[in-house]
């Protein structure tokens, strides 16, 4: 199999061949996330080491579900997830504060209607 | 409970508190230090000052230790419990302490420190765990003592936890805590079972586990708030609620009690209840064991740093293999 990329193009040893996964000495890290009952949401719960996703569902049901917590679980490689900026929390979230026109309670209606 | 000894580790040329290098970072310190006093919670990707990141990462990473290194004196039981109800009882508590571990380090990971490098610091002798698991367990009574005290201490000091201000760590406390309840109750119930219904010798046998087990759990609250200097600092931001003293009379108040229900006795003279302060009044405690246990040099402290090392170094194949087998298939699913 020829390396995607030429080696010997930068000075030191040449690069590593694309279709070979870069070396780890760490099992990579895992979100997870679990549903504790049909018709509720995935929660996340934690994080975990696993070397690939059947480990990371087995150790997540061993770590994360000993007292029947769950009924799904899902993991997500930690790396794959894209997070909002805490720094940008203001700029992000703040608009959100002044439209109170979004909540039923902004509007005033007759007595008659008070199940709308 | 798991800085028992951070009063005493070397100080970092970067742990005096030193002045903001700008405006912007005396802005964020500010208002850091707003958020904490509000009650706020910090998260993971959150501005922190650099000291308070260290204390966590040093507290959590102990904590996590402690459980890890606790399987092993109770892990010495599990072949040799008497009934299969105490066996699966007592592998369903380690299984526990090995999930609680894990909760810790990854709470302690989201401070930018990598699992490896919080093994190494374990193995390597630079990191400590709470000292009372350096004692032996030479009985069965042992087990129940354990469950009773140690647990019984570790849920007093984990409790307030759940309200820390660095919210990963608070949120694994909370999940911890729901779980300790049944260690402490399963240990007083199985004492329970041997003082009312059992032999003499199993009575004496009870007795004898509280009294090697009952000054070492005091120690476990750490030293004196006299003595701890670094108490202050970490009350300041939230992430110590109560004091080591405060912590360590509400304990004894609350197991005197208890010891009047099992009808066993704590081997401490001065034990006598005081009128005034409406407390539990106790001896001093032994510091000179207290330091030697924490620095290295208590029963068995080489035992459990050798049998974790041991468990490291035998795992390496597995681990490798792990992944080189999970490369392996991502390459095929590739091709």
């Amino acid at each position: 199999m020829s390396p995607a990329v030429t080696p010997g193009t930068l000075p030191g040893p040449p690069a590593e061949p694309v279709d070979k996964p870069a070396k780890r000495t760490e099992w990579p890290l895992w979100e997870v996330f679990v549903r504790s009952k049909a018709g509720l949401d995935h929660k996340h719960c934690g994080s975990l080491h696993a070397a690939d996703p059947q480990m990371a569902i087995q150790l997540a049901r061993d770590v994360y579900t000993r007292r029947q917590e769950g009924t799904s679980v899902w993991v997500v490689r930690s790396d794959q997830i894209t997070a909002s900026d805490p720094g940008d929390k203001a700029a992000y979230f703040d608009p959100m504060a002044d439209k109170v026109y979004r909540h039923p309670t902004f509007y005033e209606l007759p007595k008659s209607l008070d199940h709308m | 409970m798991y800085t028992q000894a951070m009063d005493t580790m070397g100080k970092d040329r970067d742990d005096a508190p030193r002045a903001a290098r700008s405006a912007e970072e005396a802005a964020l310190q500010a208002r850091f230090d707003e958020r904490i006093d509000a009650g706020d919670f910090i998260e993971a990707k959150d501005w922190m000052p650099e000291n308070y990141r260290k204390t966590l990462v040093r507290q959590i990473s102990q904590h996590a230790h402690s459980e890890i290194v606790g399987m092993l004196p109770e892990g010495n039981w599990i072949s040799r419990a008497p009934t299969l109800k105490r066996k699966a009882i007592l592998l369903a508590k380690v299984q526990d302490e090995a999930g609680h571990g894990l909760y810790l380090y990854a709470a302690a990971e989201t401070l930018g420190v990598s699992r490896d490098q919080l093994y190494e610091a374990l193995h390597s002798g630079k990191a400590k765990y709470s000292s009372i698991f350096n004692y032996p367990t030479l009985t069965w009574a042992d087990m129940g003592v354990i469950g009773w005290l140690v647990d019984g201490a570790a849920i007093m000091n984990q409790v307030p936890l759940c309200r820390c201000s660095y919210a990963p760590y608070a949120r694994a406390m909370v999940r911890i805590c729901r779980e300790e309840s049944f260690h402490q109750r399963q240990g007083f119930e199985a004492l329970l079972t041997m003082m009312g219904k059992g032999t003499e010798a199993q009575r004496e046998m009870v007795q004898d586990a509280v009294n090697r087990w009952w000054w070492p759990s005091l120690m476990m609250f750490g030293p004196p708030d006299s003595e701890s200097p670094n108490s202050e600092q970490s009350m300041r931001w939230g992430i110590k609620r109560i004091s080591n003293d405060d912590l360590r009379q509400k304990f004894v108040d609350a197991t005197v009690e208890q010891s009047k229900i099992l009808g066993v006795s704590m081997p401490d003279p001065e034990l006598r209840w005081n009128e005034a302060r409406q407390s539990y009044d106790f001896g001093t405690i032994d510091w000179k064991e207290f330091w030697q246990v924490v620095g290295g040099d208590g029963p068995c402290n080489r035992e459990r740093l050798s049998a974790r090392v041991k468990a490291w170094d035998d795992g390496a194949w597995v681990r490798e293999a792990a992944l080189v087998h999970a490369a392996k298939h991502e390459m095929k699913e590739a091709a």
